[in-house]
């Protein structure tokens, strides 16, 4: 079981540590991490993919949530909320290849950043099933780099309406 | 206070000033000169320790018997790492204490400088918070958080690591304001359903059990407790932490649960319906197998700590918050019969399952603190080091009262028990301090027999010599077929010539005849004394449910 964590923390050098740490001293498993700062630069946001049984993640939110740093932790469901990742890919490309990459990139929104003799470089942004979908259709090229920058979700405000009227 | 300029040291000893400080356990070095020399002369009371260590635990002793913040004070680098087992040990117990190391200074950091280690970095696991102070702006506000931090909701350790120019730059102080920690709660609401909760369990119930530790200790709710108990009749037992918290010479009381509890405790939890657990977290020493925990009885579990809460088994009533306040809540409205054939019961488990030892008149372990406890009255402050000796007496010294039984209980710390009692009488003076250790523990924190010495302490020490690891060698007996691999203390020095090597006067004992007037003359003593019991050298702890066991498991002993 997987699920995303979105944690509201203070801004300070060693919140980071604290948030890590307290993943490498209970054996809790992180798929992902992504920080930045909020619309107030005195708060970061931290979104974590974290895997577990369900009685691991319970206790995951909880031992977050004693952290003197963490201000808010909000467990956002998949079906509740918006992930988006990005992507940056470089490829071996030959130059006759290119175009067929220029194709797929075109088929799923995709950007050629840069071309060089040997390679290409693309950024694509999506959810994890679109970004892996990417990933497997150019996957007879050879990757010389790949850098995602973890997932990072909001909740979909909208879905949370539609909830409350029917309830 | 003062708004005239300071340096960050003078700044640092005001605000302990401010806080209520009145000693410090500590160790200078080059990287703290600054806050020793504001000491100099300040009202604070220095205790110098013969090991950052010794600082470490000493601050927590105190900081368990008097129930306010200890602090112990170490240089950067060594002084500060050496700290680290005290700060684990505090932190596994939910003591309140604050640390204060020196760190190179600011412009320093990270260049692998003389005495330098990333103490914030190292601490992080094992305090409750920590900071790396770099602006001299900051100090004044961040002691007053980490003050605030240690001793509030779920009580810990907290370390302050203070570069050396921060000690030397000149501050202005400021207007104290309130803490503000946007996301640290400390009170929790309870609902009047969480209460009903709790009092319609106790109405259904037919067998119920108290099961309390360290956070009726930490909440300072034991006459609330004894209250709750005198009105409902419901027997208790306690987990190592919690001893004391209900008097153990009660008729009620089941002593303690667990691994190395009491049959009868353990028993009567198997056989209960309704366990109302209050600050306490379900140790794998105490509930070896969840699965087969109370297997009949319904479980509510009280704590501050919503962590703590369905951490280990499922719980039926979970209730977060202070349990002085629930306590109280439950007082004003609970009006349950005494169970009165359940009260029967649990008598005849205690006749059927008694706590016994062999009384060859060989000198046994148990019967010195049976003795010591008798003769204490149960009054004494006992401070333990880690091992067999300590669970001897976690059963055989009945305490009357909390924060009186002093001892490393998550984190297992040999060593801990001789500094911790260096804290434990300098906190309260008036009470007799007995450290209960091992002569395996003892030599691990020995050096601080200078420390009782210099300030004439009035700790007497009681080594229970048996020249094993005993502990250890109990298991290796048990469970890896005598193999008594590096438990044999071969060589022991002679504790006796240590003890007159530091001017400590000492008595050796070899014969149960001799323990009353040992003891007698060891309490009598004005100062410190170290008292060398020869003890039974392959006696073991007993009962003992074999780890991963359940509560009725017991191993019998000559049976491993």
């Amino acid at each position: 079981m997987q699920k995303i964590i979105s944690i509201l923390v203070r801004n300070h050098p060693g919140v980071l540590s604290h948030v890590a740490g307290l993943f490498t001293r209970r054996a809790y498993n992180i798929e992902s991490i992504a920080a930045g700062e909020t619309e107030n630069p005195e708060v970061t946001r931290i979104t974590i993919v974290v895997s577990g049984d369900e009685f691991i993640l319970d206790q995951v939110t909880k031992q977050l949530e004693k952290l003197i740093d963490v201000i808010q932790v909000q467990d956002l469901k998949y079906s509740e909320s918006v992930t988006r990742e990005l992507v940056l890919l470089t490829i071996f490309v030959s130059v006759k290849q290119r175009q067929k990459v220029i194709a797929t990139a075109n088929t799923f929104g995709a950007v050629v950043l840069d071309i060089s003799e040997k390679t290409m470089t693309l950024e694509f942004v999506g959810n994890r099933r679109k970004i892996d979908t990417i990933i497997h259709a150019l996957q007879e090229f050879r990757i010389k780099a790949l850098a995602r920058t973890g997932i990072v979700a909001v909740p979909l405000e909208s879905q949370i309406e539609k909830e409350r009227t029917l309830l | 206070m003062t708004t005239k300029k300071m340096t960050g040291a003078q700044m640092i000893i005001q605000s302990l000033i401010d806080e209520g400080v009145e000693y410090i356990f500590g160790f200078p070095g080059g990287a703290v000169i600054p806050i020793y020399d504001v000491l100099y002369d300040a009202p604070i009371k220095h205790i110098l320790t013969r090991h950052e260590q010794g600082a470490a635990h000493a601050a927590d002793g105190y900081a368990r018997v008097t129930g306010r913040v200890g602090v112990c004070l170490a240089t950067s680098g060594p002084g500060a790492t050496n700290l680290v087992t005290g700060l684990a040990t505090a932190h596994m117990d939910s003591v309140p204490m604050v640390a204060i190391t020196g760190q190179v200074a600011v412009s320093s950091i990270g260049n692998d400088s003389f005495q330098e280690s990333d103490i914030y970095g190292i601490s992080i696991p094992i305090t409750k918070y920590n900071y790396l102070v770099k602006n001299p702006d900051d100090l004044q506000a961040t002691i007053r958080e980490a003050f605030h931090i240690a001793r509030t909701g779920r009580p810990g350790p907290v370390l302050i690591d203070i570069p050396k120019d921060v000690q030397t730059a000149w501050i202005a102080p400021k207007p104290l304001k309130p803490v503000e920690l946007p996301g640290y709660c400390t009170r929790r609401k309870v609902t009047s359903e969480q209460i009903d909760a709790i009092l319609d369990a106790l109405r259904h119930a037919r067998r119920p059990v108290i099961y309390a530790g360290g956070g009726v200790v930490c909440s300072g709710a034991s006459p609330q407790l004894r209250e709750f108990i005198k009105k409902t009749r419901i027997p208790i037992t306690t987990s190592l932490m919690g001893k004391g918290i209900y008097p153990e010479n009660d008729a009620l009381s089941l002593g303690m649960l667990g691994m190395h509890g009491t049959k009868y405790a353990n028993h009567a939890v198997h056989e209960s319906d309704l366990i109302i657990s209050m600050g306490v977290r379900f140790d794998d020493r105490v509930a070896g197998n969840v699965q087969r925990f109370a297997p009949l009885a319904k479980i509510v579990h009280i704590d501050i700590d919503p962590a703590e809460i369905g951490k280990r088994l499922a719980v039926d009533i979970p209730v977060v918050g202070d349990l002085k306040s629930i306590l109280t809540k439950l007082n004003r409205k609970v009006n349950i019969p005494a169970r009165q054939d359940w009260l029967d019961q649990v008598a005849e488990i205690k006749m059927k399952y008694p706590l016994t030892f062999k009384e060859d008149g060989k000198l046994m372990p148990q019967f010195i603190l049976r003795t010591l406890s008798e003769m204490t009255r149960g009054k004494a402050i006992i401070t333990t080091d880690v091992g067999q000796h300590q669970m001897w007496a976690a059963l055989y010294y009945q305490c009357i009262e909390p924060r009186r039984f002093v001892t490393s209980g998550g984190s297992g710390t040999m060593g801990y028990g001789f500094p911790a009692a260096i804290g434990a009488t300098v906190g309260c003076p008036k009470l007799p301090v007995v450290a209960i250790c091992g002569d395996g523990s003892f030599q691990m924190c020995i050096q601080e027999l200078a420390t009782v010495r210099m300030y004439r302490l009035p700790v007497k020490i009681f080594i229970f010599n048996n020249g094993y690891l005993g502990m250890v060698r109990q298991w290796q007996q048990m469970f890896y077929n005598r193999r008594y691999s590096y438990t044999t203390l071969e060589f022991n020095p002679d504790f006796c010539q240590v003890a007159k090597g530091y001017d400590i006067p000492a008595i050796r004992v070899t014969s149960s005849e001799e323990v009353v007037g040992a003891i007698n003359q060891a309490l009598k003593i004005d100062g410190p004394v170290l008292v060398d019991f020869h003890i039974e050298r392959e006696e073991n702890v007993m009962p003992m449910i074999p780890p991963g066991g359940g509560q009725t498991d017991f191993i019998l002993e000559g049976e491993a």
